[in-house]
């Protein structure tokens, strides 16, 4: 095992470890969340989480099949946001 | 050449990589509704870029390469501002922190100002 393929596995593994312990804080402060804000930025950053989550999955597997998934989750993620953040601000989504 | 590659790809893992715990940790510790906002788009930028940009550097080391990672990035830099602008609306509107000053040509914030029967928020406490 060459010295690069090494260093690269190794910060994979790192990079796993805190996508992983990322999650788990943004959980915490949405529990604990004292406003709807935080838990609304707290979501959010769940989402990007994951997305970095499925791209690190990806890389470890050495394909490129979790693209659409990635795709889906950024959509999806950033609709959700903007349809609680309405849901807030105006009391409705579509008006 | 491959071994330049693989070694570029590590080096932006570990830069996502400590970018998306000094968000999360940021998200976690700071005091302030506006202060907590600040960390965690940092994660949606540059943390999740980096890990995009680590797996097309991986991916033209050992396949053909593919670029459908910019994708995902292009499209996360452009939503990011606008959620973190809702977010920030949601904050004033919520009155979850210091109320910004008034604007100079107009009475209000636009998010402040709707009619008294929708509001279901409590006026603001003066000190």
């Amino acid at each position: 095992m060459s010295f690069a393929t090494s260093f690269m596995s190794g910060a994979l593994t790192i990079a796993f470890v805190i996508a992983a312990l990322g999650q788990i804080m943004c959980m915490i402060r949405l529990v604990i969340g004292p406003s709807t804000g935080d838990r609304i930025l707290a979501l959010d950053t769940m989402v990007v989480n994951a997305i970095g989550l499925i791209v690190l999955l990806g890389i470890a597997q050495g394909t490129t099949i979790y693209f659409e998934v990635s795709m889906m989750i950024a959509m999806l993620g950033f609709v959700s946001t903007v349809a609680y953040a309405r849901f807030v601000l105006r009391g409705d989504i579509i008006e | 050449m491959t071994e330049i590659l693989e070694i570029a790809a590590a080096i932006c893992l570990v830069i996502g990589s400590i970018f998306t715990l000094v968000g999360a940790i940021g998200l976690l510790k700071f005091n302030d509704s506006m202060t907590r906002m600040h960390a965690p788009t940092k994660v949606g930028t540059v943390g999740v870029g980096m890990f995009l940009l680590a797996s097309i550097f991986y991916s033209f080391t050992y396949s053909e390469g593919s670029l459908h990672q910019v994708l995902i990035m292009a499209f996360l830099f452009v939503t990011a501002p606008i959620s973190a602008n809702f977010l920030a609306k949601v904050n004033i509107h919520k009155r979850s922190c210091d109320t910004p000053p008034t604007p100079p040509r107009d009475d209000t914030w636009s998010t402040l100002n709707v009619p008294v029967a929708d509001r279901d928020i409590e006026p603001p406490k003066s000190p």
